[in-house]
């Protein structure tokens, strides 16, 4: 009789069985590979064309009151700042707020009528710029280029005489880069973290899906009754997905580089060695859940349960160090926060595998801790 | 083998929560038998059978299953043992071929393309090859879960309600076929609720609330059964139904076509209360009890004593 401990050792065999019957249903199962395809192509789309933190051209309108030479020079250096559109032109204070009430426009510019008096008696007057700031993200730079405006674009017209009503320099000066991303381009910070948001929505979603699916259809019993082992079918059910995995990691890195015209100055081949390590961190999720989740609805719940933090707290969606201490904790336990440092790192910042290092055994060390609770809770029973 | 059985098993029990589903079963099966597995449903056959091959774990009992401990050694015990299920679990979305090789790769059969192309002849199925299982319809199913059971040549068969929903032609075909196997050495254990296919096993079991009621051969079970029959045939015969049903001694009235069987186990007390009805028309005749009365007859009884 042979020993029957022996039997219940990880063979290649039966993994292979699994991977083999798991490409040919992922090819029969339109659309779900239609949706795996399908999905990163959405939201590069959305959340490469549509989202854009450093907006311009934002509706404006101007109350000019004050009809001089230098009032002029400002409208006009407001519409070249490219952040500005002045659409509408206000005649009352009450115009302008009614303007700003009813989302006709993002900011009301008001001269006061004694402003080129003021200005010419050297009495610094008051220029009144109002925003609609219940998006504060979509005011914030237009803000910002407007106090930088203010000290300079008056200076052309102040000349001869006037010379010395020009801002007096301050006494040091403030020289700001902003690094990697000068132009603070939403799409460059964006297109890179989608490839791991994607990632971790579909991939986990279909993993998910894939044991509580045997279950429903009642094809885990026939399984279970065959010699096969816990690892075997688990990593077998992964293997496949991978290689969906480096599809969708493909399509974003060639819609960076021709579509948004992302700047990739790492290696990238540096960054698919690391994407696999991440992708298979969301597959161990995934299956895990599906061994916990009793049908396919369930699984799914599950998998949005586990999205939405890492969509929120990863620094995605907001800045990272923007968030409280808590939440940041959370952050770092979630792989795609980690992943989005390495990522942008390789890409962005042309980091090499030791600046990304310390991003890497986090989430080596979930991959481990999901892995294992994946194959203790897979039951070899019906029971 | 060491033992003298396929199946050697004692003591086997199972529990859900509180509710007993196999109550302390014991059963022997020889190598070669068609053993047949009776009983309404719910009385715990599809349980035991997962037992046995290590679906589920028992909660008592012990014994071999091929040899082997059945509750320690699942895990080999499954490698000769092929399973088919009362639902169809076999890949939908795969085709026949593709669901025969998965089988054949997941037993890890030396010579893969051979047993395929060998079991799809046997199954007349060599041009159908292609077609996606859940395509086929109900009596193909089943002929492909029993070819995939088959394919890594098993020393035992564990059929759950196999022919449900089966045509008679399709049911007739296939029971020749596990007749066959049997022949050839294989041990068949089958769950069905047909009286026909009861009759064309070896020897039979009778379940019912996780009790093991009756075993033995067919002739034996139903001397067990100790049921006296007698058929009425002539005319009037639901008034006649109708008047004796509630008589003592009378525990089964069944109608058929043109007659009426009448049965109960204690044989003086059913003859007492039939005699005054014996002198109309209709012709009255003692016959043997059949299968299905005498399990009607245990089923009753353990009614009474279980529920």
């Amino acid at each position: 009789m042979v020993q029957f401990i022996g039997n219940m050792s990880f063979t290649f065999h039966r993994f292979f069985a699994i991977v083999m019957k798991e490409f040919i249903q992922m090819r029969r199962d339109r659309l779900t590979f239609g949706m795996m395809i399908g999905v990163p192509m959405i939201q590069l789309i959305l959340f490469g064309y549509a989202i854009n933190s450093n907006p311009k051209h934002l509706p404006t309108a101007v109350f000019a009151a004050d009809n001089s030479p230098f009032s002029r020079t400002l409208i006009w250096g407001l519409q070249n700042s490219s952040y500005f559109d002045l659409t509408r032109e206000a005649h009352s204070v009450a115009e302008i707020n009614t303007m700003l009430a009813e989302n006709k426009v993002q900011f009301a510019v008001t001269i006061p009528v004694d402003f080129s008096r003021k200005l010419l008696r050297g009495e610094k007057p008051n220029l009144l710029l109002e925003a609609d700031a219940t998006d504060p993200s979509a005011v914030g730079f237009a803000t910002a280029a407007v106090s930088q405006l203010a000290t300079t674009v008056i200076n052309r017209d102040l000349i001869g005489p006037l010379t010395k009503l020009r801002a007096s320099a301050p006494p040091f000066n403030i020289v700001s880069h902003q690094h990697y991303n000068p132009e603070s381009i939403s799409q460059y910070n964006i297109v890179p973290g989608l490839m791991g948001v994607m990632l971790t929505m579909t991939m986990i979603m279909i993993t998910g899906l894939a044991i509580t699916r045997e279950r429903e259809r009642g094809t885990m019993e026939n399984l279970l009754s065959t010699p096969v082992h816990p690892a075997e079918v688990i990593i077998g059910k992964i293997v496949p997905y991978i290689f969906v995995g480096y599809v969708q990691v493909t399509l974003i890195l060639l819609a960076a580089k021709f579509l948004f015209n992302v700047p990739i100055i790492g290696n990238v081949p540096l960054l698919l060695a690391l994407v696999l390590l991440f992708i298979v961190a969301n597959l161990t999720v995934g299956i895990t859940f599906s061994t916990i989740a009793k049908n396919q609805l369930q699984a799914m719940q599950m998998a949005f349960f586990f999205f939405l933090p890492s969509l929120l707290l990863s620094g995605y969606m907001f800045p990272f160090r923007g968030m409280p201490v808590w939440a940041q904790n959370i952050g770092e336990c979630l792989p795609l926060t980690h992943f989005l440092r390495i990522v942008r790192g390789i890409l962005l910042k042309g980091n090499g595998i030791n600046e990304v290092a310390p991003d890497l055994w986090p989430i080596a060390l979930f991959v481990a801790i999901m892995l294992a609770i994946g194959i203790k809770r897979y039951r070899q029973t019906l029971d | 083998m060491s033992s003298a059985f396929a199946i050697d098993v004692r003591g086997v029990t199972k529990k859900f929560g509180t509710r007993t589903v196999v109550n302390n079963i014991a059963m022997q099966v020889r190598p070669g038998e068609i053993y047949g597995f009776l009983g309404p449903n719910g009385s715990g056959k599809t349980t035991f059978l997962r037992m046995l091959c290590g679906l589920l774990t028992p909660d008592g009992g012990e014994g071999k299953c091929l040899g082997l401990d059945f509750r320690r050694e699942s895990p080999e015990i499954k490698k000769r043992v092929g399973y088919m299920t009362q639902k169809f679990s076999f890949y939908e979305d795969l085709s026949i071929e593709e669901n025969l090789e998965f089988i054949a790769r997941l037993y890890g059969m030396p010579n893969r393309k051979a047993a395929v192309q060998k079991s799809l002849e046997r199954l007349g199925m060599v041009e159908r090859r292609k077609q996606l299982a859940g395509a086929l319809s109900g009596g193909w199913k089943q002929r492909l879960a029993l070819a995939a059971c088959l394919i890594h040549e098993p020393q035992l068969l564990l059929l759950d309600e196999p022919t449900a929903g089966v045509d008679p032609k399709a049911r007739r075909e296939f029971w020749d076929e596990i007749h066959q196997l049997a022949a050839g050495g294989l041990t068949v254990l089958i769950t069905t609720h047909y009286m026909d296919e009861a009759s064309r096993c070896h020897r039979l079991a009778y379940i019912a609330y996780g009790n093991l009621l009756a075993h033995g051969t067919v002739a034996e079970v139903v001397k067990f059964g100790g049921l006296t029959t007698w058929e009425i045939s002539g005319d009037n015969l639901a008034a006649l139904a109708d008047k004796i049903r509630k008589l003592p001694g009378v525990e089964q009235v069944v109608a058929f076509g043109t007659a009426l069987h009448v049965s109960g186990r204690d044989e003086k007390k059913l003859s007492a209360s039939l005699a005054p009805f014996m002198t109309g028309s209709q012709r009255w005749e003692k016959i043997e009890a059949g299968l299905e009365d005498v399990f009607i007859s245990l089923m009753e009884t353990a009614k009474d004593n279980y529920a």
